[in-house]
């Protein structure tokens, strides 16, 4: 069972929080096809949140084939986000590793890296648009 | 869905002042709205005329679909928790319950006592020795054990310190879950309604500034930041909100549903908060360009 979290200063919407939460977890194999997601009495119990929020974010992931809900029971996760591309992480891992060391070497500091990637991460989303 | 409230050109004034004027609203049923303003901006009024404890000076208001305490039903339709959540200090909290169940037909014991169970308190209690978090749990206990299609909530949490606060969100939203009840409730922390509210509505110097689902509210603002520009230069379809300049940029909220196509911009998401404040600035500013001498004659 994974516990959510709201970050009210984060300019995004409550539910998104929650939706981006669990796709994460799916990602990172923290949730697997089968597990329950907490009830909405628990989510709205636990982080003060209002149950319409919650029952909008389930929908979304139900919409978006990741869960189901099975009435009077609860909302269980039907499909895994990790594969295939899980096994391709470490090797990413590891270029982005050399990359970063590389970037030091050259006199980067974190601001100026972070700016680089994001910068060359829109052009290229930008290009693969076009 | 119907509407919980309905105004029509609803106003209030207390002798020469008008605590509220032009109030048009419609807020549909099975939200958590959050009602949020400056002091004196006229929330309590309009809570006050929703709950029929204030008579219009002007326009109407519905509640429910009714005159606001019209009824002996509609009254039990509605439960009321005023500013500061006040109990009777000399009663003790069985003594509340007692009250409660006398005065309210629809009036559910055992989950009043159990809730009060819940909470800890002792029966035997008087109210005016209770801190303030328990204070306002037992005035919400109250307003919740009658069972009501709506709850009226005014600065409910203003004055507690966070953990209470925290708490009384929780059981306020427990019972929302479990009791499906629409809730309005008003504030000034934005930082809470965001999380418990679904709906908002900004009331700024007696006027709605605007009401709407929170996710479209947040979807539809954003801020936009980049080289000094005029805001006059916008494309039509992006109302200005806010604007702020210096010699070199621009710091622009806006609102719009389509998307945003300038690249010369960087745009970022605007949270409740952001979003609050700019409209109670557009308000004030408003009013300073209106009234120019207001307090150079006092």
């Amino acid at each position: 069972m994974i516990e959510f979290h709201l970050d009210t200063r984060a300019g995004v919407a409550p539910y998104l929080q929650i939706v981006h939460q669990v796709r994460r977890a799916l990602k990172l194999g923290l949730l697997h096809e089968g597990d329950q997601l907490p009830t909405v009495k628990e989510v709205v119990t636990r982080i003060a949140i209002n149950p319409n929020t919650v029952l909008k974010a389930y929908r979304e992931l139900e919409h978006d084939g990741l869960v189901a809900a099975r009435p009077g029971v609860g909302t269980f996760v039907t499909k895994t986000l990790t594969d295939p591309s899980l096994a391709a992480h470490g090797p990413l891992r590891q270029d982005l590793g050399r990359w970063l060391a590389k970037a030091r070497r050259a006199g980067l500091d974190d601001e100026s890296i972070e700016a680089l990637f994001r910068d060359t991460f829109r052009s290229a989303r930008e290009q693969g648009v076009a | 869905m119907s509407a919980v409230i309905d105004a029509k050109g609803l106003g209030k004034r207390y002798g020469r002042k008008w605590a509220l004027t032009d109030c048009t609203l419609e807020i549909p049923s099975g939200h958590v709205v959050g009602l949020v303003g400056p002091n004196g901006a006229g929330k309590s009024t309009l809570l006050n005329l929703a709950v029929g404890l204030l008579v219009p000076t002007t326009g109407t208001i519905e509640v429910l679909g009714d005159r606001p305490a019209g009824s002996p039903e509609e009254l039990g339709r509605v439960g009321f928790v005023a500013q500061d959540t006040p109990t009777y200090s000399g009663l003790s909290v069985a003594d509340h319950l007692q009250l409660g169940a006398h005065l309210n037909p629809t009036w559910d014991r055992a989950m009043a006592e159990s809730r009060i169970d819940q909470l800890g308190l002792d029966p035997h209690q008087k109210a005016g020795k209770l801190s303030g978090g328990q204070r306002a749990q037992l005035a919400l206990t109250l307003a919740i054990a009658k069972r009501p299609e709506l709850l009226i909530l005014d600065e409910p949490v203003a004055s507690l310190d966070p953990l209470a606060r925290r708490e009384f969100l929780q059981i306020l939203m427990e019972t929302v879950a479990d009791q499906g009840v629409s809730v309005v409730l008003s504030s000034h922390l934005v930082a809470d309604l965001e999380r418990v509210c679904d709906y908002l509505v900004v009331l700024v110097g007696s006027h709605v500034q605007i009401a709407g689902p929170v996710d479209e509210l947040l979807a539809e603002h954003h801020r936009l930041i980049g080289q000094r520009r005029d805001p006059a230069t916008l494309p039509s379809n992006q109302e200005v909100i806010e604007s702020s300049q210096t010699e070199r940029q621009s710091t622009i909220l806006i609102r719009t549903t389509a998307p945003i196509l300038d690249p010369a911009w960087t745009v970022e998401e605007v949270g409740l908060e952001d979003l609050v404040l700019a409209y109670m600035g557009q308000a004030a500013s408003a009013a300073r360009r209106a009234r120019p001498t207001l307090g150079l004659h006092k």
